[in-house]
């Protein structure tokens, strides 16, 4: 059902923890199945230096908020915003079908923290 | 790695002596029971066999067995069945808000043909109010349909207590009996049960073959028109070595009523100290005293009961949960919701149910695995927080 990628970023996610004091978090639900993930940011001169995940999720929330935080650090804020949810499964060569709608939520918790960020909301 | 199968609410291994049972009716003794030659009546014999078997174990008679296909088909037989048959009677079925989808299902597509339905809630424990179910009764009502045993938490209903009162308004019963026959006492004249589904592979037979019980003098209308089998009130050939197959597995579990089910007991009871004593904020699904003696449904706090199938998985441990993403709901299962538990709470059920082979090492294998795996899901859960008002207040509700 689930890629190697996926299975592997399930069972050791990367950057996951909270941050003791971030430049911004964000915090974002699927209305769907209740799967939530946290995104704790690190920002200097706009680009993200470092970034940490919480994800209460199926291994497809969890594996993907974990690639996502891989794939944005050290981009800049722009670049960051370009990220889809749709790039972090491909990445993980794939979810399945029925798991996209509400599993892949990784790109919208980034994007809300980004947000947040420009608000100047901690 | 060692293997560890604790899904048996989903379907069991084929018992060696049923397979062993089984095999001649795929070659030598092939025959149509239905054919008048040699080769038929090779067959015709064991499927009446069979039949005398399974009616042994639910205290039936021979004639009142029909075999199907699979629970489901049981569970459409009996409901549609009914309805087609005594549609000059009433259009009124009642049934709970906890059944299994083919029966919830069914009456969702009866209720598209204009028949009404009562859905009964059931408590937090997971409990009928009997009082209600006998003041939904009306003149109308044709049919009462509650399972004997629920297949999420375990918990057994009061079948005899319904029976009775079924038989007092004259209402047709049916109970789909998929998770209890075989593993619980089923005994149809007791409870004054009318109608009832089984299925072979829950209990060591094959998958594709199952019975409705059909109380003598209570006419359906069959699903599968055709030919004359089943006296004619369900066509298609016989599933030959299915049916042996499910003589044996009924003939078995019979004769170790006595003994697996208390071992199993144990075993459970076991899993379920062991896990309340190792993991905090978790709860026990389903009134304690009244499950079956092999399930297990618990809600661990903070986390999705999906993750922590998958990393049990991992580990070689077949478990199941009733919360899955795919569903399309809310990500909680019927049961639980309800159940009215909570949400949030509701999302990490894991169901563990336990077979006659499950042993002593199996229970301890688990207990070593579970508390690591819950506590590395609770670290990257945001909503974790040991002792932390959300999960009291989910637990406590």
């Amino acid at each position: 059902m689930y890629s190697e990628k996926v299975l592997d970023h399930f069972s050791n996610p990367r950057n996951v923890g909270e941050m003791a004091d971030p430049d911004a978090t964000g915090e974002f639900g699927s209305s769907h199945c209740g799967d939530t993930i946290k995104v704790f940011l690190k920002v200097e001169d706009g680009v993200i230096q470092d970034i940490k995940f919480k994800t209460f999720g199926c291994a497809a929330a969890i594996a993907s908020s974990s690639m996502m935080t891989e794939m944005v650090r050290g981009m800049t804020i722009e670049e960051a915003l370009q990220l889809t949810n749709e790039m972090v499964a491909e990445a993980l060569d794939g979810l399945p079908p029925e798991k996209m709608h509400c599993s892949c939520l990784a790109a919208d918790g980034l994007h809300k923290a980004i947000s947040n960020y420009r608000d100047g909301i901690r | 790695m060692r293997r560890i199968y604790l899904d048996n609410n989903a379907t069991t291994a084929v018992r060696p002596e049923v397979l062993e049972g089984m095999l001649p009716f795929f070659t030598e003794a092939f025959g149509n029971p239905s054919s008048l030659h040699w080769a038929g009546r090779q067959a015709s014999p064991a499927i009446e066999q069979a039949r005398r078997e399974v009616a042994a174990l639910i205290n039936a008679k021979e004639e009142e067995i029909v075999f199907t296909s699979c629970g489901s088909e049981g569970d459409n037989l009996a409901l549609k069945g009914t309805v087609e048959a005594l549609q000059s009677r009433g259009n009124h079925i009642i049934t709970t808000a906890v059944e299994h989808p083919a029966v919830l299902d069914t009456c969702r597509f009866l209720e598209k043909k204009g028949v009404e339905v009562t859905y009964l809630p059931v408590d937090r424990e997971g409990l009928l109010d009997l009082d209600r179910l006998e003041r939904a009764i009306t003149s109308r009502t044709i049919l009462i349909s509650v399972m004997w045993a629920n297949n999420e938490t375990g918990v057994l209903f009061p079948i005899r207590e319904i029976g009775a009162l079924a038989r007092k308004h004259q209402v047709r019963f049916f109970t789909d009996a998929v998770q209890a026959a075989g593993r619980v006492p089923v005994d149809v004249e007791e409870a004054q049960v009318d109608l009832l589904s089984l299925s072979g592979h829950k209990i060591g037979a094959p998958k594709g073959v199952g019975i409705l019980y059909i109380r003598k003098g209570n006419p359906l209308a069959p699903l599968i028109h055709g030919g004359h089998q089943e006296r004619r009130r369900r066509a298609g050939t016989h599933n030959v070595a299915g049916i042996v197959g499910l003589g044996i597995a009924c003939r078995k579990a019979a004769e170790e009523l006595e003994t697996v089910p208390t071992r199993v007991t144990v075993l459970r009871d076991r899993l379920q100290n062991g896990i309340v004593s190792l993991i905090p904020e978790i709860k026990v699904n389903g009134a304690l005293g009244l499950r079956l003696p092999n399930t297990l449904n618990l809600c661990f706090a903070g986390i999705e009961g999906e993750a922590l199938l998958l990393r049990l998985d991992m580990e070689g441990i077949a478990a199941s949960s009733g919360s899955a993403c795919t569903s399309g709901s809310l990500g909680m299962s019927h049961v639980l919701e309800a159940m009215q538990v909570n949400p949030l709470l509701g999302q990490s059920s894991v169901r563990f149910s336990l077979g006659r082979n499950t042993t002593s090492e199996d229970i301890d294998r688990v207990l070593e695995v579970l508390p690591p795996s819950v506590q590395k899901l609770r670290d990257m859960s945001p909503f974790w927080k040991a002792g932390s008002r959300c999960c009291a207040v989910c637990l406590s509700q």
